[in-house]
């Protein structure tokens, strides 16, 4: 007996699939930039990379401010509990068919996993991207700002490691979502914000 | 809205907007033509010069007796004295002294080189420096076009026909000084141009970034002297003070950081540089540009290429294989399928070249010539005719574009100096006629007062010509990828960080294997969860 729950509200949803756009616009432009291919060439990709960094920046300010007037932000209170239950999982159990070890409910959304993995992508990917891109922006504002002694290699190395570490995150996450009920559960629990459980 | 909200939705806004603008909007305001000054004096209503002149200087005498300090002027400049102590270095330079790998030197070819100089009569070392009716006036204050100085007469002018060289059966037409004279006004692109567009001996042949078709060119071709558009003159820019004119490739402004000229401001400098109209932040849409213009020489994006008017520059000289005759014994003369010469027997081997790219250094403005006093040795390196000093550390220096001019000229393997030979003349001993290295460098040795050992060798040398003119339009300046891509234009600068040019090649790796992996596991995972589902 499946039952069904209303776990993504209309923002959170509206939030994911616009971010997910923009960082997946910002990725496509950002190894454009980087020299890996050519689909838009230097010039254009840094001026479509910047315009999408500034449509994601507003979208994150929005979404922290949801976050904290909803109480949502302890969705990402990290959790000992059940990690190794969750690791132990995805390593052996799923391929047995053993039952899913955590209980989805409407304020434990995320599994022990997913919490600490957004965390970190939240705490340290997203910092260091939004740090040195920035910087990287205002390049031509850091002796007015007293950054002299800043080297815009340093700058550089940073948001490409950052860049990597997401592309990293993408492809995982991407596949951790046919990890549910059934592979399209999540997926579309996403999209109408409604995830059935067992 | 809680005002935290607001004001972060605006900056986000504001952000946003910024970015886009250059991307979404595109500016291009017609721009105003300037007012053109006009004199106040009509020459020709001069008593004074409705008059026959039968000489340059009777006409100086003329402009002398009202302009009555002008020749004074005149005697402290450059153009005049071919003469320049650079302070920078203690050097002395100037046209009389420097010695170059083109035409090389003007000692013992005053006759020839000297219809250049703002001059009657310089034909050799006792020219008077301080007879004011030696001064010519004309040569940048005619108006007409008509005002020519030929080679060969010291720099007179020609009032009655005249055959020259005498026996040669060319004609020398007699120009109209009266005429002329009554039609002075201010300088103009052809003046400066008579000399400074045909500088090493032809149109385009030395800069690279000044020729004919800088006379009246396309906007394409210069953005400022575009001769339907902003049409500016040579001293517009090169803004003459007491004659002096401004703006020196000796010592050029290689990082101004003075700002724009304002009237009043006491310490102007040079007022023939970018920055002095355009200010050191002029990139109004894309202010990371300015921060580039900390580095980078506004030239080097602005003038994309060189020689892109159809004429081509000389870009290498090789002297050593000047000499050749034919069967008969005459001079040859070999050209490439344009029609352009690339070789003579009185010059050597050339090589041209049209919308060339630049060569980039790091130039902090000073400038050390090889003069003929200097010791050189003969290595696998070219000698520098002039080198050119910079670093990325120096604070003082700017990434600037170059036309490096590489070419080989005899010299004195014994006392190891270059050589000043005699070249231009209708004489026995002048190389252009008579084809005899020994001859024209003793003689041309001898008058330049240097010793000569009699030994000849032909030795490789290169000199660069910082490039300044021939500014695109906005459009057509340097895209960001000639620089930000591997072996792009400053590929070889050292001491910055370019984005894509220096990308680290150890990060790069580790991070796709970081993302090779991450998709080898997942696909390893969904390939297990496949296999493992249809056993159950």
């Amino acid at each position: 007996m499946s039952e069904r729950i209303y776990v993504f509200k209309l923002f959170e949803r509206f939030w994911h699939w616009s971010q997910a756009g923009l960082i997946m616009f910002l990725m496509l432009t950002a190894f454009d930039i980087h020299g890996t291919y050519t689909i838009f060439g230097f010039e254009k990709a840094v001026a479509y990379h910047t315009i999408a960094a500034w449509s994601l920046i507003g979208l994150w300010v929005f979404a922290i401010f949801w976050h904290f007037t909803t109480g949502e932000w302890k969705q990402y209170i990290p959790t000992t509990e059940k990690v190794m239950a969750m690791a132990n999982y995805y390593l052996f159990g799923i391929f047995r068919n053993a039952p899913h070890p955590f209980k989805l409910t409407q304020l434990r959304k995320h599994n022990p996993l997913q919490r600490l993995a957004y965390l970190a992508i939240m705490v340290c990917v997203g910092p260091l991207i939004w740090v040195t891109g920035v910087l990287y922006l205002f390049y031509d504002n850091w002796a007015a700002w007293g950054l002299t002694a800043l080297q815009l290699e340093w700058v550089a190395t940073g948001h490409i490691i950052g860049a990597f570490m997401m592309l990293a995150f993408l492809i995982a996450h991407v596949y951790l979502t046919t990890a549910g009920h059934t592979p399209m559960a999540h997926i579309k629990a996403m999209i109408t914000g409604w995830e059935e459980v067992d | 809205m809680p005002t935290f909200m607001r004001t972060t939705l605006a900056l986000c806004c504001a952000g946003w907007l910024a970015a886009t603008g250059p991307v979404l909007a595109d500016d291009a305001k017609p721009e105003l033509k300037p007012v053109k000054l006009t004199t106040t004096a009509d020459h020709t209503k001069f008593k004074e010069l409705q008059q026959v002149f039968n000489s340059g200087p009777e006409v100086t005498k003329a402009c002398l007796r009202c302009h009555t300090e002008a020749a004074g002027q005149i005697h402290r400049t450059k153009h005049w004295k071919w003469e320049y102590l650079n302070p920078q270095t203690g050097q002395t330079l100037g046209k009389k002294t420097v010695v170059n790998n083109f035409c090389i030197s003007v000692a013992s070819n005053e006759a020839a080189c000297n219809s250049c100089h703002v001059g009657y009569g310089w034909k050799d070392a006792s020219f008077d420096f301080k007879s004011e009716e030696n001064v010519d006036c004309l040569a940048c204050h005619d108006t007409t076009g008509n005002y020519k100085k030929p080679s060969g007469l010291a720099g007179n002018v020609v009032t009655k026909d005249m055959e020259f060289p005498p026996g040669s059966g060319k004609i020398l037409k007699a120009i109209d000084l009266s005429k002329i004279a009554q039609k002075v006004g201010k300088s103009s692109r052809d003046t400066c141009g008579a000399c400074h567009f045909n500088g090493g001996g032809g149109d385009g042949v030395k800069h690279g970034d000044l020729d004919s078709s800088m006379s009246a060119p396309e906007k394409e071709v210069d953005v400022h002297m575009d001769a339907t558009g902003l049409d500016f003159t040579c001293a517009t820019c090169h803004k003459t003070s007491s004659h002096d004119v401004a703006g020196s490739r000796y010592t050029p402004t290689a990082k101004d950081s003075k700002g724009a000229h304002l009237r009043g401001k006491a310490d102007n400098g040079n007022p023939a540089t970018c920055v002095a109209c355009h200010d050191n932040a002029p990139h109004k849409k894309e202010a990371r540009l300015n921060q580039h213009a900390a580095k980078i020489a506004c030239q080097t994006c602005h003038i994309p290429s060189f020689a892109r008017g159809g004429i081509a520059t000389k870009m290498t000289w090789d002297w050593s294989t000047a000499g050749q005759r034919d069967a008969e014994g005459k001079h040859i003369t070999k050209k490439d399928a344009k029609g352009r010469i690339i070789y003579e027997s009185r010059k050597g081997d050339f090589t041209l070249g049209e919308n060339v790219k630049p060569e980039y250094v790091w130039f902090n403005g000073q400038v050390t010539y090889t003069l003929i006093t200097d010791k050189i040795e003969k290595t696998g390196q070219r000698t520098p005719i002039n080198k050119i000093g910079g670093s990325p550390s120096d604070g003082k220096s700017m990434i600037w574009p170059m036309k490096v001019f590489r070419g080989s000229q005899p010299y004195d393997p014994v006392n190891k100096t270059l050589v000043t030979p005699h070249t231009a003349g209708n004489d026995d001993t002048g190389y252009w006629k008579n084809l005899d290295w020994d001859k024209a460098i003793a003689v041309g040795m001898n008058t330049s007062g240097h010793p000569f050992s009699g030994k000849i060798d032909f030795i490789k040398t290169e000199m660069s010509w910082p490039i300044n003119h021939m500014v695109a339009p906005k459009e057509k300046a340097l895209g960001c990828v000639e620089c930000h891509s591997k072996d792009g234009r400053l590929a070889g600068i050292p001491g910055i960080y370019i984005p894509v040019r220096d990308n680290n090649k150890l990060l790069d790796t580790v991070g796709w294997a970081i993302v090779f992996l991450t998709l080898l596991g997942v696909f390893g995972h969904a390939t297990l969860r496949i296999v493992t589902a249809r056993r159950h």
